[in-house]
């Protein structure tokens, strides 16, 4: 979780009907923080946003899925299972984080890490979401007394799709969302402060590349067209990090254990993140 | 936006583009050479060719017969990189090289390095020294040993032979994480963040050609006395430090710069920077009596003078006995050691304190030292004679160390190592 992010102020309160309304103004001005005297102007990607919008969707439809199994098995007291799937479920969510992230309300109820809460004053009491069901299984290694939390995060999933039906995606959203992604993985995943007792963060670290991958292939034509070099280097980098991270794929096609990475690993992990972040940063000149 | 804007909107844009295209073929298109070049520092907003701004306040020259921050009047702050290159071929290399030449000479002008034109991307320059004018700074280039063994860049024929890593020396506690690198950036300005954006910057704007290995802050203290005049600065032994260095031109062709035939040509006019992360035992000296400390260099801690003289510039007699027959200065000095070889080097050290070390919790604190000399041979020679003697040696420890070919200085519609390149 972030402070409020560019893409949180656009979609703040979240409900902007409609396909592509015209809101243009009021979203230059949001957008126009700090630069004043540069030419920038709106460029419309209808197309694009539209198919990044169906993206954010299908993932959402299956994060719901995903979790609705994953709840199952908890409830169950099934632990193997709710193990087995928490950190592919949670893929989905990642994934589209751009977009799920941008309900202020919602993304703290599924995703809040306790260290999170804690920061904010609040305490394991205020805790929801799969962070607290990974601290179930994981640490506590019991699902009794959760059941309250698992049918809220079920809950509050169902809701986070509903309500997604109706975010405006902009182009901007999408270009910073993909930088986004990555300052993800920069700040928590690469030092596993995402899951903490799991330790499923290479998991995260790949659904949030994915995130940012599609968005780059959504917009891609559109980068060519403007600057061609930029694209073969994106599609080089992000060649380059998803090579890296495949020497620590499993059999099962999941992901060994953070702690099974040394500090010569992260660090190379990290580096090609940084590598592929500045570029990655770039996309924004086909809105110039 | 509607469709009928969005095209004049192109056109503009085109229009501009091109008009980029033949202003910098115009200003630099022989010098530089045709390559893509144009198009990386486009977009970086930067043009192909910058010149020295004489109008800048505080401002040292870019452009000369030798590199700045080597004969430049040391500043009070540096941050020196060591760099890894990631590029895979001699030609992306220089590309790099070319892309940094204006870069360089725009950081000097105490400018950014480039222009933001468009708010849907990142700033260009990261803006942390907007505001302040050039303070002086300075950005030396380098490339070490390992540039030259790295096979995919078809350098090896061009490494001069006396570019090694260095012997290992007594008492040397290199750690990993201080030692070598492929290429050096030596940032000096008479201000910390000045220096520290000039590496940030450059650093940045190479992103996927090269990362950083590591890097060190370091620091001066320089007295300004009643006439103005700047005196030597102290190190963290609170003694001065820098007094005896070659200055006349004379001086600096013999000990410094790489004069024709001495090295290969792509050097000449060139140094070699040799640079020490030498941590100093700071809890120790500072329970070692005044006369133990002044018998460890040879000096006295007041004025800098040397033992049996006045003044701090008065000659060093490393020969001179005492009545008794002694030597006046003591045998296991820093000073009376590093003069019983021939050979002489220039310092440039600056102070560096990196908070504490975790397993012990005594200051990471010591000298960035960095001296240049025409072969890395006059520095083995002189910490040779070091040795185990040095009475210093009780109160460092060597903890890293680099060596680095600098390129000799760059000609107006050159960039930063050409000879090399065309070598
Ligand atoms: C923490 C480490 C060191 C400290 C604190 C230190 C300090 C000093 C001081 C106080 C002086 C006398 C003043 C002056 O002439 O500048 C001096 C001189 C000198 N030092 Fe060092 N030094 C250190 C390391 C080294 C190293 C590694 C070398 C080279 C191998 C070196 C070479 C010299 C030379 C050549 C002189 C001038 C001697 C002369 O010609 O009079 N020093 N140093």
């Amino acid at each position: 979780m972030k402070a409020k992010s560019l893409l949180a102020i656009l979609v703040a309160g979240g409900v902007v009907m409609g396909g592509c309304g015209n809101s243009d103004d009021t979203k230059k001005s949001d957008t126009k923080t700090e630069q004043t005297a540069t030419d920038t102007k709106e460029v419309s990607l209808d197309a694009e946003t539209k198919a990044y919008k169906e993206f954010a969707l299908d993932q959402l439809d299956q994060f719901t899925k995903a979790t609705e199994e994953f709840v199952t098995a908890f409830k169950d007291g099934d632990m193997d299972k709710a193990k087995e799937l928490y950190p592919t479920a949670r893929m989905f969510f990642e994934r589209s984080e751009p977009i799920a992230e941008s309900f202020g309300d919602l993304d703290p109820a599924i995703d809040a890490r306790l260290a999170d809460l804690e920061a904010e004053g609040q305490t394991k009491d205020d805790w929801t979401g799969y962070h607290k069901l990974e601290y179930a299984l994981w640490e506590d290694g019991k699902t009794k007394g959760y059941e309250e939390v698992a049918d809220k995060l079920l809950a509050d999933t169902k809701e986070l799709r509903a309500r997604v039906e109706t975010v405006e995606v902009t182009p901007d959203m999408m270009i910073n969302g993909a930088v986004d992604l990555l300052n993800e993985v920069s700040t928590s995943k690469i030092s596993g402060e995402e899951d903490i007792f799991s330790h499923t963060d290479l998991y995260d670290f790949k659904a949030n590349i994915e995130g940012a991958e599609k968005i780059f292939e959504i917009l891609e034509p559109k980068i060519k067209e403007k600057d061609a070099a930029l694209a073969e280097n994106l599609t080089d980098k992000f060649k380059n990090v998803n090579d890296l991270l495949a020497n620590y794929e499993t059999k099962d096609g999941g992901y060994v254990s953070y702690t099974k990475l040394t500090d010569k690993d992260t660090k190379a992990l990290a580096n090609a993140i940084n590598q592929l972040g500045e570029p990655l940063s770039q996309m924004g000149t086909i809105l110039e | 936006m509607t469709e009928s804007n969005k095209e004049t909107f192109m056109d503009k844009k085109l229009s501009r583009r091109r008009m980029l295209k033949m202003t910098g073929a115009g200003a630099a298109g022989v010098a530089i050479g045709a390559s893509g070049l144009g198009g990386v520092l486009k977009a970086f907003g930067v043009p192909d060719f910058l010149e020295d701004d004489t109008s800048v306040e505080n401002k040292v020259n870019f452009y000369g017969k030798h590199q700045s921050g080597i004969a430049t009047e040391v500043q009070t702050h540096v941050y020196f990189a060591s760099l890894s290159v990631l590029v895979k071929s001699k030609a992306e290399l220089q590309e790099l090289f070319k892309m940094w030449t204006p870069m360089a000479v725009s950081l000097m002008n105490g400018k950014p390095i480039g222009e933001t034109k468009n708010s849907y991307v990142p700033p260009v320059d990261t803006g942390e020294a907007i505001g302040v004018d050039a303070k002086n700074l300075s950005i030396t280039f380098g490339v070490g040993p390992s540039l030259f063994k790295n096979k995919s860049l078809g350098l090896s024929h061009l490494k001069p032979k006396e570019l090694n890593d260095l012997p290992h020396f007594p008492k040397d506690q290199l750690e990993e994480a201080y030692t070598g690198g492929d290429l050096c950036i030596q940032a000096c300005a008479d201000d910390p963040q000045v220096a520290f954006h000039a590496v940030r910057n450059l650093v940045r704007a190479a992103s996927g050609k090269v990362s950083i290995k590591w890097t060190q802050a370091g620091f001066n203290s320089i007295p300004v006395n009643k006439e103005g005049k700047r005196e030597t600065p102290r190190n963290l032994f609170a003694f001065k430090d820098g007094t005896e260095n070659p200055r006349s031109e004379k001086a600096m062709n013999d000990v410094v710069w790489v004069q024709k035939g001495e090295s290969k040509p792509w050097m000449t006019n060139g140094s070699y920077l040799v640079v020490r992360r030498i941590q100093m035992h700071l809890e120790t000296w500072d329970r070692t009596s005044l006369q133990a400390q002044e018998d460890t260099f040879g000096r006295y801690r007041h004025n800098g003078a040397p033992y049996g003289k006045e003044n701090e510039f008065d000659a060093v007699d490393e020969d001179r006995k005492d009545e008794n027959g002694n030597y006046v200065l003591p045998e296991t000095s820093h000073v009376f050691l590093a003069r019983q070889v021939k050979a002489r080097i220039m310092r440039r050290a600056f102070s560096y304190s990196s908070g504490v070390i975790d397993h012990t919790g005594a200051y990471d604190a010591g000298l960035l030292f960095i001296s240049f000399q025409k072969n890395p041979q006059q520095f083995t020679d002189i910490q040779n004679a070091l040795g185990r003697l040095d009475k210093m040696n009780e109160y460092i420890t060597h903890r890293g160390s680099g060596v680095f070919a600098c390129f000799p200085g760059i000609k107006k519609g050159s960039y930063i190592g050409e000879a090399l390149f065309n070598a």
